[in-house]
This record gives C-alpha cells, sequence and structure tokens, in this order.
C-alpha cells in the first residue's frame, strides 16, 4: 500500500480543486485510463492506494501538459513520477524497462549498446574533444549517439557550427546519458547517480557553454540539475542566433512546404516556440504552414517519459499517427521536429499510416544542413 | 476650507458616488479619462439575475450627473498630479484635446458619416465588433453626447493632412471640428478625493490553450454582451459572420483562481455573467445546445441560485470540469475537458465558445495609487484601510475607494461601495464645515 499522505505533502496535493483542467489537456487520457486528477484525489482521499493494476501509470509520456495548465500549481506529473518511483523500488520494474535501467548504469546508455561505441556517430568527422579546450560543449542524446535513424542529426549539427565557424568539442567517450527519461521512469536513484557524474565530468572539462541535440537533455541540465555552473540551450536557439548574426547562410533552396511538430520539452515546458519555426523560414524557399494544434496547443507524440521503451496499455490508438494525419492537413510535404524521440515516433506513424510517400519527417538539423 | 470632493472615474461606481456626494450638498468634480462617463456598465446588454436592461438604468443616473447643479463634469480628462494642501487636495487635471468645440457640437453625428476611416476602426465599446469612424461618439447614449476625434487614428492628427479637404470639418454645420484645440491643464481643490477608476477585463489571449485571437468564433464574455445588446453591432442577434451558431459553449473563470496568470482571486461576477449569457443564448436560439464548463458555481447572491435553477430547466447543461483545449475540426470547434463527475475526458463540439473572463486591475490603478500615496492589496487592486471595518478607506486620510478599484464587484456590490464611499465622502466633509449647524431635535415625552 502506497504512503498517500505523505505524496500529498512531497507534492503539495492539498492545493487541489479537483477542476480537471490536468485530465482535461492530457493528451494520453483519452486512449487511456490515466487520469490524473483521479490519481491527485484518490491520494487525498487516502484509503489505501494500491499500484497493482495501474499500469496506465507507464503510459504518462512526462509531456507536463497537466502541471503547466494547473490553477493550482499542482504538478500531477511530478505525482505520476513518484508513484512510477515506489513501483519501481518494490522491485516490479516493467520487463522492457530492466534492459534500458541497466545498460543505462553500465553502458551509460538505454540504448543496450557499448559504451566505447558511443561517437561512433562521429566516425570521421574530427569532432575534437571539450577537454581540449572549446567555446561550446555539443551534447549528444543516447538516441543521437547511437541510432542508426537519428545518428545523421549530430553529424548535421558538427557541420552547421563549423559552418558558423563555433569552436566547439564533445565529451567523447565521457558522454553518457543525461537522466532525463530515467528520472521520469521513477528510476531517482540512477538519476541522482548520472547527474552527480555528469556534472563532475562536466566540471573537469570545464563546460561553460552547452548546446544539446535533443530537448529533453537541455530541459534536464537547465531546469533539473541543480548548479550546473554552465548555460545550456537547445541546438534550435543557436541555429536561430546564428542564422540572425548572419554567421550561417543557405545557398540552397528547399522548395517545400514544411510543417513543425512541437517537441513538448521543448515548446511546452520551456517556451521556446519562435526559434525553431524562425529556423526553417530563413530557409530559402520553404513555405512553413502551422498545424491547427501548435505551439501550447500542440500534441505530444508519445516518446517522452520513457515511452520510447514502453508500449503503454494502448498501442491500438497512436497520438502519432494522428499527428501524421494533421500535417499533411496542412498541405506539408515535411513534418519537421526538432527532437530525436519525436523524429523516432513520427517517422514510425509515417510507415505504419502508409504515407511514405507523401510526407517526410525531417530534424530541423537536417533541413538547415541540407540547405547550406 | 473647499467643500468639494473630486471623483476619478465615471463609471457607475463614481457616478453613484458623485450624486450621493453632490446630493448631500457639496460640490463635486467628477474627472472621466473617456470621452463620455458610464464605464464597463454602459457596455453590457442585460443585468443578472432581473434581466434588467442595463443601459435602462444607467442612463437616467449619467442623465442626472449631467444635470446636476453641484457636479462638474470634465471627460476626456485625467488626474495627473495630487498635492496635499493641509487637509485638502490640490490636484492637476489634463483636459484632452477631443477636437470638438462641446459648445457647438450638436451630436448629429454628420462629422462622422463623412470621416474617411468611416466603418474602418475597430470599435473598443463594442469591444473591438464592428467598426466606427475616427471621429466618434462611443455609444449612442453618451453623455456628454459630444464627438471626439480618435487621436491615435484621425489621418489629420497623425499625419497632418487628410485628403485635399477636411471632410468632417466641411460636413459638420454647427462649425465645431477645431483642429487647433491644445490640451489644457485645470487645478482643482477638494477636501476629498474617491478613487472609483474600476477594472479591466481579463486578457483571454494570456490562456494560449484556450485559442482566444485564433479562432473567430472564440469571443470573451464582454463580446457576447455586445452580440447580445439591442446597439451592439448584430442588433442583438448572436451571430458570427452572419451565422446563428447551434452549439455554444461557455468557459468559466478565465483568468480568475488561476496561478498560471497570478490572479488568485474568484472575480465574484463571472458565473452569473455565465448563467445570464447561457440563458440569453436559448431565448434567443431555443433549439441551441448550450453547455457550461465550471469546476465551482458560485451563486451566493440575492436571487443568484434561483437564477442558476432557472437556467438549468430551460436547458442548458452544467458540465463540472475546467476546458483545457480548444481546436479545430472541419468547421467545428472542437472543446475539450474532462467530465469530472463521471471521470471522463470530453470533446464537446461547437460553432462558438465564449470565455468567462475575470476582472483585474487597470494599468492606471497603480498610476493613481502613486498620485493619491495608495497602496496595493496582493490581489493587484487597491487596498482599503480595514478589510472589515474600514472598506472604503485608505490608509491617507481623506481617500476613499469606489467600487472595482478595490476589488471585483457586482454592479449591486459596486453601487452599495459607492454609496459607502460618498457617505464617508460626505462625513468628512461636514466635520470640515463649521459654518453652520443643523438644527437638533430633543425627546419629547408623551407619558404624564
Ligand atoms: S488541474 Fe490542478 S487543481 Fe485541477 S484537478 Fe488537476 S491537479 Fe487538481
Ligand atoms: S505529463 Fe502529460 S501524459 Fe503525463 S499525465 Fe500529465 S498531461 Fe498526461
Amino acid at each position: 500500500m502506497i504512503d498517500t499522505e505523505a505524496l500529498v505533502e512531497q507534492f503539495g496535493l492539498t492545493a487541489c480543486i479537483q477542476c480537471g483542467k490536468c485530465t482535461g489537456g492530457c493528451p494520453v487520457s483519452p486512449k487511456s485510463a490515466l487520469n490524473p486528477r483521479a490519481l491527485v484525489y484518490q491520494m487525498l482521499r487516502g484509503e489505501g492506494f494500491e499500484l497493482v493494476s495501474r499500469e496506465e501509470l507507464w503510459d504518462c509520456t512526462t509531456c507536463s501538459t497537466c502541471g503547466l495548465r494547473c490553477p493550482k500549481g499542482v504538478k500531477a506529473v511530478d505525482l505520476i513520477i513518484g508513484l512510477r518511483g515506489q513501483w519501481i523500488e518494490s522491485g516490479k520494474i516493467p520487463t522492457t524497462l530492466r534492459a534500458p535501467l541497466t545498460a543505462t548504469l553500465n553502458q551509460g546508455n538505454p540504448l543496450v549498446l557499448p559504451r566505447e561505441d558511443r561517437s561512433l556517430w562521429a566516425d570521421g568527422l574530427n569532432v575534437k574533444n571539450v577537454a581540449e579546450g572549446a567555446d561550446v560543449a555539443m551534447f549528444v542524446c543516447c538516441e543521437n549517439a547511437y541510432d542508426p535513424r537519428v545518428q545523421p542529426m549530430p553529424r548535421a549539427l558538427v557541420n552547421l557550427l563549423r559552418a558558423a565557424q563555433v569552436d566547439f568539442g564533445t565529451l567523447g567517450l565521457e558522454e553518457q546519458c543525461c537522466g532525463s527519461e530515467i528520472r521520469r521512469l521513477g528510476e531517482s536513484g540512477l538519476y541522482e547517480y548520472l547527474r552527480d557524474d555528469n556534472l563532475d565530468k562536466f566540471r573537469q572539462a570545464g563546460i561553460q557553454k552547452m548546446v544539446t541535440t535533443s530537448p529533453h537533455c537541455m530541459n534536464v541540465f537547465k531546469n533539473e540539475y541543480a548548479g550546473a555552473g554552465f548555460t545550456v540551450e537547445h541546438y534550435t536557439q543557436m541555429l536561430a542566433r546564428l542564422i540572425a548574426e548572419g554567421k550561417i547562410k543557405f545557398s540552397k533552396r528547399m522548395e517545400t512546404v514544411v510543417t513543425y511538430q512541437d517537441p513538448c520539452f521543448l515548446g511546452k515546458q520551456n517556451g521556446i516556440y519562435d526559434e525553431p519555426r524562425a529556423v526553417l523560414k530563413s530557409i530559402p524557399g520553404v513555405k512553413f504552414v502551422d498545424m491547427d494544434r501548435s505551439r501550447e496547443r500542440s500534441v505530444c507524440c508519445e516518446g517522452g517519459g520513457g515511452r520510447m521503451w514502453l508500449e503503454g496499455t494502448n498501442n491500438k490508438v497512436r497520438l502519432a499517427n494522428d499527428r501524421v494525419a494533421q500535417a499533411l492537413e496542412t498541405g506539408a510535404k515535411v513534418l519537421a521536429t526538432a527532437c530525436p524521440f519525436c523524429f523516432l515516433t513520427l517517422s514510425d506513424a509515417v510507415i505504419a499510416t502508409g504515407h511514405e510517400n507523401d510526407l517526410r519527417v525531417m530534424d530541423i538539423l537536417q533541413i538547415a544542413n541540407e540547405a547550406l | 476650507m473647499p467643500s468639494s470632493a473630486l471623483v476619478i472615474g465615471g463609471g457607475i461606481a463614481g457616478i453613484q458616488a458623485a450624486l450621493d456626494i453632490a446630493d448631500a450638498g457639496f460640490h463635486v468634480f467628477l474627472v472621466e479619462k473617456e470621452p463620455s462617463i458610464g464605464g464597463r456598465m454602459s457596455q453590457l446588454d442585460k443585468t443578472f439575475p432581473t434581466l434588467d436592461c442595463s443601459a435602462c438604468i444607467l442612463t437616467p443616473k449619467m442623465v442626472d450627473v449631467s444635470r446636476h447643479p453641484d457636479i462638474e463634469l470634465l471627460t476626456y480628462s485625467e488626474v495627473i498630479d495630487v498635492k496635499r494642501n493641509g487637509s485638502s487636495f490640490r490636484a492637476i487635471v489634463r483636459k484632452k484635446p477631443r477636437y470638438v468645440d462641446i459648445t457647438k457640437c450638436t451630436g448629429c453625428g454628420s462629422c462622422a458619416e463623412a470621416c474617411r476611416l468611416r466603418g474602418r476602426i475597430a470599435d473598443t465599446f463594442n469591444a473591438g465588433m464592428g467598426k466606427r469612424a475616427a471621429i466618434y461618439v462611443p455609444f449612442p447614449q453618451a453623455v456628454p453626447l459630444k464627438y471626439t476625434v480618435d487621436p491615435t487614428k484621425c489621418v489629420f492628427v497623425t499625419r497632418g493632412v487628410c485628403g485635399k479637404t477636411q471632410v468632417c470639418k466641411e460636413a459638420c454645420k454647427a462649425e465645431a471640428i477645431d483642429f487647433s484645440q491644445k490640451e489644457e491643464l485645470v487645478e482643482v481643490e477638494a477636501a476629498a478625493i474617491v478613487a472609483a477608476t474600476g477594472f479591466d477585463p481579463f486578457n483571454a489571449a494570456l490562456k494560449p490553450e484556450l485559442g482566444y485571437g485564433v479562432y473567430p468564433n472564440v469571443i470573451t464574455s464582454l463580446q457576447f454582451e455586445r452580440l447580445s445588446s439591442a446597439s451592439g453591432p448584430t442588433a442583438g442577434k448572436i451571430l458570427l459572420n452572419g451565422k446563428e451558431p447551434e452549439e455554444i459553449a461557455f468557459v468559466q473563470c478565465v483568468g480568475s483562481r488561476d496561478e498560471t496568470t497570478g490572479n488568485l482571486y474568484c472575480s465574484r461576477v463571472c458565473c452569473m455573467v455565465t448563467a445570464k449569457h447561457a440563458h440569453l443564448a436559448k431565448e434567443k436560439i431555443h433549439h441551441a445546445k448550450v453547455t457550461v464548463f465550471y469546476a465551482d458555481v458560485r451563486a451566493f447572491g440575492k436571487g443568484f441560485e434561483e437564477f442558476y435553477d432557472r437556467v438549468r430547466a430551460e436547458g442548458v447543461r452544467y458540465q463540472r470540469g475546467y476546458v483545457s483545449e480548444i481546436y479545430q475540426r472541419g468547421d467545428k470547434l472542437v472543446v475539450r475537458a474532462e467530465d469530472t463527475l463521471i471521470g471522463k475526458p470530453t470533446e464537446t463540439s461547437a460553432d462558438m465558445v465564449v470565455l468567462g473572463i475575470g476582472l483585474v486591475p487597470r494599468p492606471e490603478t497603480n498610476q493613481v495609487a502613486g498620485l493619491l500615496g495608495l497602496e496595493n492589496s496582493s490581489d493587484g487592486f487597491l487596498a482599503e484601510a480595514h478589510p472589515k471595518m474600514r472598506p472604503v478607506d485608505t490608509a491617507v486620510d481623506g481617500v476613499y475607494l469606489a467600487g472595482c478599484v478595490q476589488g471585483p464587484k457586482d454592479i449591486p456590490d459596486t453601487v452599495a461601495h459607492a454609496k459607502a464611499a460618498a457617505a464617508a465622502t460626505i462625513v468628512r466633509l461636514r466635520q470640515q464645515t463649521t459654518d453652520h449647524r443643523l438644527q437638533r431635535t430633543d425627546v419629547r415625552v408623551l407619558t404624564t
């Protein structure tokens, strides 16, 4: 049984007025038994809450819409992460999570691939190590480092930063998982280990400024690594600035209609809506159109919060499939995004819905790099 | 010692305070920054819960103000400086140029008909719905019923020329238009000041999930007032783009009770405003499907709960749960919420969504506070001297608050508050008036 009183106190749940704004905005609540408002109420009622048969807790994508819209400052998402934590503590870890969690501890990545292979994405690029001295540290998300489908993104960023004559380096084999999704899976012990270890490494390498390929890494460094001592940007912020300063110039045209999926960790959670759009609009030939549901009203791709390793209780309905349909409605030929998770979920959705020939999913990094 | 009072703000609070003080025999300067007195109440259609027409109960009071021998009305004017002078105050008032001589203007409107920008300027009185000219009266019952040139829009004011000839000037038979007018500073002396500067409606664009400013059929409750008003842009018909909505959703608590906007307080009026609007929607479009999304209905005033009962009996559906998002599907809006009573997320289609916007302090509130040395409460409205025992007094002797400048109020509470501020003002003026005493009566013993 869960100590509901402790959770009520820890997450300030007495503030809740049961208005339902959280569940009303939760992207997965229509397809799952997940109901953040009801969870808060069950904690407040306190009459014995059991985790058994509450599989829907693993459906949460940690998009954070619930907490961001709550009129009373309650973060239902944090409660969900807390409940997952108790689940993990009880030792009944969902089977598909075991390997990613163990690999993150041992190999520094949840993709269950060897630590020594971390820099394979950069083969032949001769990227220097930030410890040799560099203005900017480029932090590559585990997905971008290991998954061949998204390895072109960091390569593109290398190209773009070189074009803009930015002095940068990576952590090489010292780089490891940022811990963002680990924390959101409730594995707080592992997260804290990663955070402390990373902070040590960042300090040793003398990192002052960082740019990340994923909004998830950017978010955890910026908002959750207490006392980080360095500034961090997502690459869309840096590119938008370099373009505005005239340091990146595009020579190729891209005659096509582009729409954009706001990654929750970039848009909703960090208010970065304009920079990605500015980059896209600066590319010659691009006709940019927004989907009806965009910016603050954007819809999660279902890739966050560990959902890359968890199918969820209902995989018949996939938000990424809806998103593809909405992108097609705009007349776009390219669905751009700025997050490796979004890229992967949306790419799968394009295939699942049979639209490989109508819509191309691209990371903004790829688009910008192609236009150089 | 002057036996005058200065009332700042000519909405229903300032109007009521001015009338009561003047009726007690004291002189009142009533300063209003807009071209007409009337304030927010003049924009309303019906008032809850009795459904009296707002203009019908307000207009006579506006006329009373204009006719009162002891009220000096300074419209289109702003108080820009206040200095204490012993136990009284000296205030400097800036009279903005109307570019219309109000002693000559007959209010006929020929100028507005002739104006080159006729029908081109968003009508603020109609909450942005409908268009007017660059020379205008805000509404037909304006007091004074005199035209004013909008200096931010008029081509002649902004650019120095307007076509070959000044068509408004030519059209005015009374020769009232005078672009040589300059602003004028005047000083008034008063022994008491009543601050009655009111509120602003919450800016719904600050809740981006609700799509205000994105979808033309997402409107505010103030815009609904104008649509519903016989003097509004649709002559009282509930129409958007010329079409009657069949499904209407009302959204409660927009910008109130909400940490994300910083407005922690309940705005007190929106529940009943929405109930009234739901009633009007049903009355005007019988077959309409009307849904109100709420979290708690606060129907605390006289006749309010009964009105809430009536509206539900008329077929308005109340669904418990805040609206979390509005988006489009086909030619309909979709209202996403959770029906918290059954614990299920819902999508409700709508042709029109009306946002029940809260009341917030006007930006000028802090200016007024600065001029008068007043303090804000934590909600940004002005602080009374004691929350229970001194509801109209302030920390500054001789300065009183009336109406929504102190916090959100409905019309009856505003009028009561204004009357209390007037009473406090009269007490002060009376205490300072030493040159005559009223005749007192004594107890006469009747039994022997
Ligand atoms: S939005 Fe906040 S106050 Fe409303 S039900 Fe959810 S947690 Fe409670
Ligand atoms: S974080 Fe997102 S998915 Fe999780 S409960 Fe909140 S709104 Fe739902």
